[in-house]
């Protein structure tokens, strides 16, 4: 009922979009309700950077509503391996994506909406934001036990985590956004968010981890489109603008220019694992080889995603010395990746004495070292 | 080109502040429309402690992250400085001055303290007037023309240098795109604007560069540029190219293919070429391309490429073979494992099929199917991509038709099999028709390899692959 993308609207939007400077032909004062037709995560990011970047917020506040195909958010400053299974991850093909605010770890699906509010620095005011969400659900169903915290979280029956909050700030804009458990898969959920590594230190910003509950198992009437239309009713009330909803396309360079640039920055290794604030691995392999199992103590430091000093503390002999050193010296400065390494390793074999018993040490050390990526 | 009487410019006041640095005209003062700021007098050269400023919210404390300059790197107002982060809010902040940074004063993972220094920075001794907070009011102008600008809902962006600039030529800013960073009118614009207006040479500034074709504010067709760029005046000026090397060190797999390669050019190589004819060949796997999608897999040419090479190594197993570092024995491998190249993001893999003599062509097209899509995923294992024993890389899917391909240690033996071309052709009866043709180009390792052994078996391969049928009746 409120979704019409009409072509004047997108006409408006692409006014209001691509001539910040010109001021506003639009009648939309005050304020801006948009809606991604993606649910790319990466691309959906790629506009949030984009309004931030682009967008004059000073007379027109912006109103962001996206939801994304299955994958893991984490903050701009943490570290994936403490913060998720990435080999969960991987072999389910869910996407893993870094982005730029603050705050812990996410998992998004269909049933998990994100709201974000685009304001200037001057008006940035998180608590307003959520109390606005919360208005507009009791709104729509009253019977609802809903409220914030001062952690800026949204909580249901005064336990259970519906929403989590993170924010951006920089130049002259500023935005915060949250998420809201509508029907999402909390069995993925909380398989995906615990990670398997061991032995992790780091400065990275820890998730606080929560018990969560889905707004559909209090009230199974209610759907993600409900959710997103009131919330949007409600904002347009408050900025007194009409309630409507602007579909976009973010992948349309004409309506934002340059904004596949910004989606593919966001899928780089070096931003999605390359940010990761340096980190150190102690931790012990258990091979079983043969008819024991060695313990073999392995150091490690990890910097910008890549290898910068690596232990590994074998039985004296068990490889050939040159081996070895070749081994550390190879990893040392390569991607902390399991492809990587996989490449790297089964390459360096090939100029390897041909010895089975040394090519089985060889694997097995290195599928290994593997399982710690 | 809108003229400014020098006299309604300066009949703008100052409000507390000192001048040092160097100013044409004395007179000269600026007004502050909006808001009221503090101007601090900075004279050139002079290090500038740059306070962290307010972050909302009433926070005083926040976490440093990430620093994007370190000390004695230059920086320009607006540039990124450094990243930090306060309950949940990553912030960015910016640079308010142009110079050069002399002190950090936090580390990483630090806590810094709002209102406190956060690094401190020369002042760059050409730039003049730095003011402490970011200069967005209008221009000065007479007063009908900045109500003009407040109707028009116009905010303009620059520093204190480039409006000083613009005063001196008497441009209104307005006129300008600005192609910063918020639209921001950098000292590039005026450049441009003027050479535009003038048709004169300018001297090329400091940061001179090819002028970028498409920046966001050029997509906006409001009114004001328009204007500005009716006139298609050609402008000569010398073009500089700003573009710089790029240094990176040669880490992970691109180091173990350094060593890797610097090893096989140690084999001693000897290549051998030939084209095939693969008409019949096109028109089997037609035939048969439907049968395996109903079966679930696609069917390409490797599979059939795959096993007839294996058939040939049944004949000729020293192709299949390897020799050990001090060149004293060599091995003839059972298995038939082989590679099959392929390019991903990462470089060159060469993942094998395991037991091709054993396996049928539909079972290769099956593991071919599985080794792609793990490739292509960057999730093939170690299995995978060891113990290969012969390999085959078609870069003809690429293009190309001969190749010189390198043997990959411990094999002995490679082939690279080019694009399928249709060319005419003589048959039997003299007649001229239509044929698909591909080329291959093998090399092997002299030293224990010779040419009529690889032309032999390259012959039977051929024959394999040109009549279909034939590999019937050896298939294994």
């Amino acid at each position: 009922m409120v979704l019409q993308p009409s072509l004047k609207n997108c006409l408006r939007l692409s006014c209001a979009l691509r001539t910040p400077k010109a001021g506003f032909k639009s009648t939309a004062r005050g304020a801006l309700i948009i809606q991604s037709v993606s649910n790319d995560v990466y691309q959906n990011l790629a506009v949030e950077d984009w309004i931030h970047d682009h967008m004059d917020l000073e007379k027109r506040q912006v109103l962001f509503l996206w939801r994304n195909s299955p994958a893991v958010v984490i903050g701009r400053h943490q570290n994936p391996w403490q913060e998720c299974n990435l080999r969960l991850l991987r072999q389910k093909n869910i996407k893993l994506a870094r982005r730029r605010s603050g705050g812990g770890t996410v998992y998004h699906d269909l049933g998990n909406i994100n709201l974000t509010f685009f304001t200037t620095r001057k008006k940035y005011e998180r608590m307003e934001n959520l109390k606005l969400v919360v208005k507009a659900l009791k709104a729509l169903r009253p019977q609802l036990d809903i409220h914030v915290t001062d952690r800026y979280d949204i909580l249901l029956d005064r336990h259970y985590k519906i929403s989590g909050t993170a924010a951006k700030l920089g130049g002259t804009s500023a935005y915060h956004h949250c998420t809201l458990l509508c029907n999402a898969d909390k069995c993925v959920l909380s398989s995906v968010l615990k990670s398997p590594y061991k032995g992790l230190k780091s400065n990275a910003t820890p998730s606080v981890p929560a018990a969560v509950k889905n707004l559909f198992e209090e009230d199974p009437t209610l759907t993600s489109e409900m959710l997103l239309d009131a919330i949007a009713k409600e904002y347009s009330t408050q900025h007194q603008i009409d309630h409507h909803i602007t579909l976009i396309n973010p992948a349309d360079e004409t309506l934002l220019p340059g904004i596949n640039n910004k989606t593919k920055e966001l899928q780089t290794w070096e931003w999605v694992y390359g940010k990761t604030p340096k980190f150190s691995i102690s931790t012990c392999l258990n091979m079983a080889y043969k008819d024991s199992v060695l313990d073999v103590k392995v150091n490690m430091d990890v910097k910008h995603g890549r290898i910068e000093v690596c232990n590994i503390d074998l039985p004296e002999q068990w490889l050939p010395p040159a081996l070895y050193s070749e081994l550390v010296k190879s990893l040392t400065g390569s991607k902390f990746c399991p492809n990587e390494t996989t490449t790297l390793a089964t390459t360096l074999l090939r100029v390897c004495p041909h010895d089975d018993e040394l090519h089985s040490r060889w694997n097995l050390l290195c599928e290994n070292m593997i399982m710690l990526m | 080109v809108c003229i400014h009487r020098v006299r309604s410019c300066s009949s703008i006041r100052v409000i507390k502040s000192k001048y040092v640095c160097v100013f044409d005209k004395s007179a000269l003062k600026f007004s502050h429309q909006q808001r009221l700021f503090r101007t601090s007098a900075v004279s050139c050269g002079q290090i500038v402690q740059f306070k962290l400023s307010d972050i909302g919210e009433g926070i005083t404390e926040v976490t440093v992250k990430e620093w994007y300059i370190k000390e004695g790197d230059s920086v320009s107002q607006f540039d990124s400085i450094c990243e930090v982060q306060s309950d949940k809010a990553s912030v960015t902040i910016t640079s308010r001055y142009d110079g050069v940074i002399r002190k950090l004063h936090y580390s990483i993972d630090d806590i810094a303290f709002v209102g406190k220094p956060l690094v401190d920075i020369e002042i760059d001794a050409s730039k003049g007037v730095a003011s402490e907070e970011d200069v967005v009011e209008t221009p000065p102008m007479s007063h009908e023309e900045h109500t003009h600008q407040e109707i028009k809902g116009h905010k303009t962006l620059a520093t204190p240098a480039v409006r000083r600039l613009a005063m001196e030529n008497n441009i209104k800013l307005s006129e300008i795109v600005g192609t910063g960073k918020d639209n921001r009118i950098l000292k590039e614009d005026i450049l441009n604007y003027l050479a535009k207006q003038t048709g004169a040479i300018l001297p090329p500034s400091p940061k001179a560069e090819i002028v970028p074709p498409l920046r966001k504010s050029e997509t906006a067709p409001a009114a004001p540029k328009d204007k500005a760029r009716k006139i298609p005046v050609p402008v000569s000026r010398p073009i500089v190219f700003s573009g710089k090397d790029k240094t990176e060190p040669v880490t992970g797999f691109q180091k173990a293919m350094v060593k890797t390669m610097s090893a096989a050019l140690k084999i001693p190589h000897f290549g051998y070429c030939d084209e095939i004819d693969l008409t019949q060949l096109v028109q089997l796997r037609e035939e048969l391309k439907a049968l395996a999608e109903s079966r679930g897999v696609k069917l390409s040419f490797m599979p059939f490429f795959i096993k007839a090479a294996s058939l040939g190594l049944l004949q000729y197993p020293i192709l299949n073979a390897s020799l050990d570092e001090n060149c004293q024995n060599v091995t003839y491998k059972a298995s038939h494992n082989i590679g099959v190249a392929m390019d991903t993001e990462q470089g060159l893999i060469v993942p094998n099929v395991k037991n091709v003599q054993v396996c049928s062509v539909f079972d290769i097209a099956a593991e071919l199917n599985r080794l792609q899509s793990l490739g292509s995923a960057g999730q093939l294992g170690t299995s995978d991509l060891t113990g290969g024993t012969f390999t085959l890389s078609n870069i003809g899917t690429i293009g190309g038709t001969y190749a010189k391909p390198v043997i990959l240690p411990p094999e002995v033996a490679i082939g690279a099999l080019g694009k399928i071309q249709v060319v005419p052709r003589f048959n039997g009866k003299g007649e001229v028709f239509k044929a698909q043709i591909m080329n291959v180009s093998w090399s092997a390792d002299h030293r224990i390899i010779d040419g009529a052994t690889m032309a032999r078996f390259s012959n039977l391969w051929k024959s394999y692959l040109e009549n279909p049928a034939s590999m019937l009746l050896d298939l294994k």
